[in-house]
């Protein structure tokens, strides 16, 4: 493997597979030299891919500046440029991977295309030294657990249907609660959970490894709907449901695998009632219990520029042709040969 | 044997080896789990405490051998069945050479074939779930997250559950399991039946969540 002098390496990542517009620098030590994020908020309803397609393109130029200004380097001093190739929205992840082409030609630096879950994973490890962990993954697009194995992260369960944030954003919506800045739905449903008293029976799905939570939605917007709940008492027993089902399956993979770590990520990592499930569950077994703290744990550039560190070391660049984006790519379709276990 | 011996501390219940009346049993235990609201976890626990020997009577029945139940109680979430002595599928198909490999596979096939033409849902198609015996006879264990239906979704989520298994524990001969599964299961339904399973789990897979196969439709359009 031919390294480079390391301290003077850097890599630039674009992060845009959602409504998040993120660039972040790593150097190729693991130093996160600038982490910027900027979220597209609709007025109203979910994420239109195009709207927000449109908000990553506006705010870009500035984001990038953001990002050059903070880690206090010029554009001339990366290595190389690694993008969120997938999976994701088209329209959102087609917007940075032109802005990564586009720096990554004039800067005439390897392009590295990154798997967005990939490096959910791999941040989390570097952010809270895990080394070999189970991983929850929970955000408003992605519900999965999984662990490394023979030269990939393999997938141990995940949502047959809608993602755990995307059923808590939909119930908070339909609940007719306003989304603010810097106040997701999730942290909303978080806040009216804590007044809840009384715990309503709502369907709990576990098939397997995998969960489900659109019949779960569909009870919970329904009892409020017709009156027969208060929301605070709804947001606690919704949040109770759907995280205990998470939980159950985190535990049987952990049980299965036998791994002495288990690290929580994504958006919904941020919730500390779910934190304090997990927390239960490693403890019963012995494991260690990692949480990825906010700023790394939801969509961010970050993640992104250092799995591309990674992945450049060994030798994986993604050539401009060949570096469409790929709306639907799985987590367990990616190689990660810098992780040597046997 | 005085003293009940853990042998495996699963997730969801722990499995103890004891004697019971001169016999030698496999006593399951669901223990509350505290991380979850009281009233959830004894929902959880009663109604899976009760529904697995229901579902292991059914499967009985329906030709798939498992494991006999004794005594059941419900308030402590203990189940007391026969100990199946042998092998965990599970070990044995990573170890086996190609044709035994196909040849477990077809006879499990047949097996999920039985339980589905008899309305019974097994909810958890792992290879840990399963027992060769010297006789050559598999058991099915852990019926927890079964259910009764012969609806055509639920039927597909099992096999499609199987299937991720296979890739999760066996992923370097997944696809050569599962037809030899898919061989087994066709010599209980018949050929519709089994066209419209298969028809179903494609259909599974394409929701979003398994997307490689969804690109893969869109490159041959």
């Amino acid at each position: 493997m031919r390294e480079k002098k390391t301290h003077e390496a850097y890599c630039l990542g674009i992060e845009s597979t959602a409504d998040d517009f993120s660039v972040g620098i790593s150097t190729f030590n693991g130093e996160i030299l600038a982490n910027i994020i900027s979220a597209y908020m609709p007025e109203e309803g979910g994420i239109h891919p195009r709207e927000a397609s449109r908000h990553h393109a506006e705010v870009a130029s500035k984001v990038l500046e953001d990002a050059f200004a903070k880690a206090k380097i010029k554009p001339q001093d990366l290595s190389i440029i690694a993008f969120s190739q997938g999976p994701g929205l088209g329209p959102c992840l087609r917007t940075g991977a032109t802005i990564a082409r586009a720096l990554a030609l004039y800067l005439k630096t390897p392009l590295v295309g990154v798997n967005h879950c990939v490096a959910h994973i791999e941040i989390g490890k570097l952010k809270t030294g895990a080394i070999d962990p189970i991983t929850l993954y929970v955000s408003g697009g992605n519900t999965i657990v999984a662990a490394f194995d023979s030269g990939r992260y393999r997938v141990f369960g995940e949502t047959l249907d809608i993602a755990l944030g995307n059923c808590l954003d939909v119930f908070a919506r339909e609940a007719g609660l306003r989304q603010k800045v810097g106040v997701p739905f999730g942290a909303m449903v978080e806040k009216f959970a804590l007044k809840g008293k009384k715990f309503v029976s709502l369907p709990y799905t576990v098939k397997g490894m995998d969960t489900s939570f659109s019949g779960l939605l569909t009870a919970a917007v329904n009892l409020l709907k017709h009156e027969q709940c208060v929301l605070e008492d709804l947001c606690y027993s919704l949040q109770e449901t759907a995280f205990s089902m998470v939980t159950e399956v985190a535990e049987r993979a952990l049980a299965h695998t036998e791994k002495r770590e288990v690290l929580l990520t994504g958006g919904v990592a941020a919730n500390k009632r779910l934190q304090s499930m997990i927390k239960a569950i490693a403890e019963e077994h012995g494991a260690e219990f990692c949480v990825v703290p906010s700023e790394f744990a939801v969509d961010n550039g970050a993640m992104i520029a250092w799995t591309g560190v990674l992945a450049y070391k060994y030798g994986i660049v993604t050539p401009i042709e060949k570096s469409f984006v790929r709306l639907r790519w799985r987590l367990e379709e990616v190689e990660v040969p810098w992780i040597n276990r046997n | 044997m005085d003293k009940p011996q853990l042998i495996k501390k699963g997730a969801e219940a722990s499995l103890y080896l004891t004697d019971w009346h001169r016999r030698k049993v496999i006593m399951k235990k669901r223990l509350p789990k505290k991380y979850r609201p009281p009233i959830l976890d004894e929902r959880i626990r009663a109604y899976r405490t009760i529904h697995e020997p229901q579902l292991m009577h059914e499967a009985k029945k329906a030709g798939v051998p498992t494991p006999t139940i004794f005594m059941i109680d419900v308030k402590n979430g203990m189940i007391i069945m026969e100990f199946i002595e042998g092998k965990q599928v599970k070990q044995l198909l990573s170890d086996a050479v190609e044709n035994v490999r196909r040849d477990l596979c077809i006879k499990i096939g047949e097996l999920v074939g039985r339980l589905h033409n008899n309305g019974i849902i097994h909810g958890d198609l792992t290879t840990s779930n399963m027992i060769l015996t010297s006789e050559g006879k598999i058991f099915f264990v852990d019926f927890g997250l079964g259910e009764k239906s012969r609806e055509l979704e639920a039927r597909g989520v099992d096999l499609h559950l199987m299937k991720r298994a296979l890739q999760s524990t066996h992923f370097r001969f997944t696809e050569e399991c599962f037809a030899a599964v898919i061989k087994g299961y066709s010599r209980v339904l018949d050929a519709e039946a089994v066209k419209k399973i298969l028809a179903k789990i494609e259909e599974i897979e394409k929701r979003g969540r398994y997307v490689s196969e969804r690109h893969k439709d869109v490159m041959y359009e």
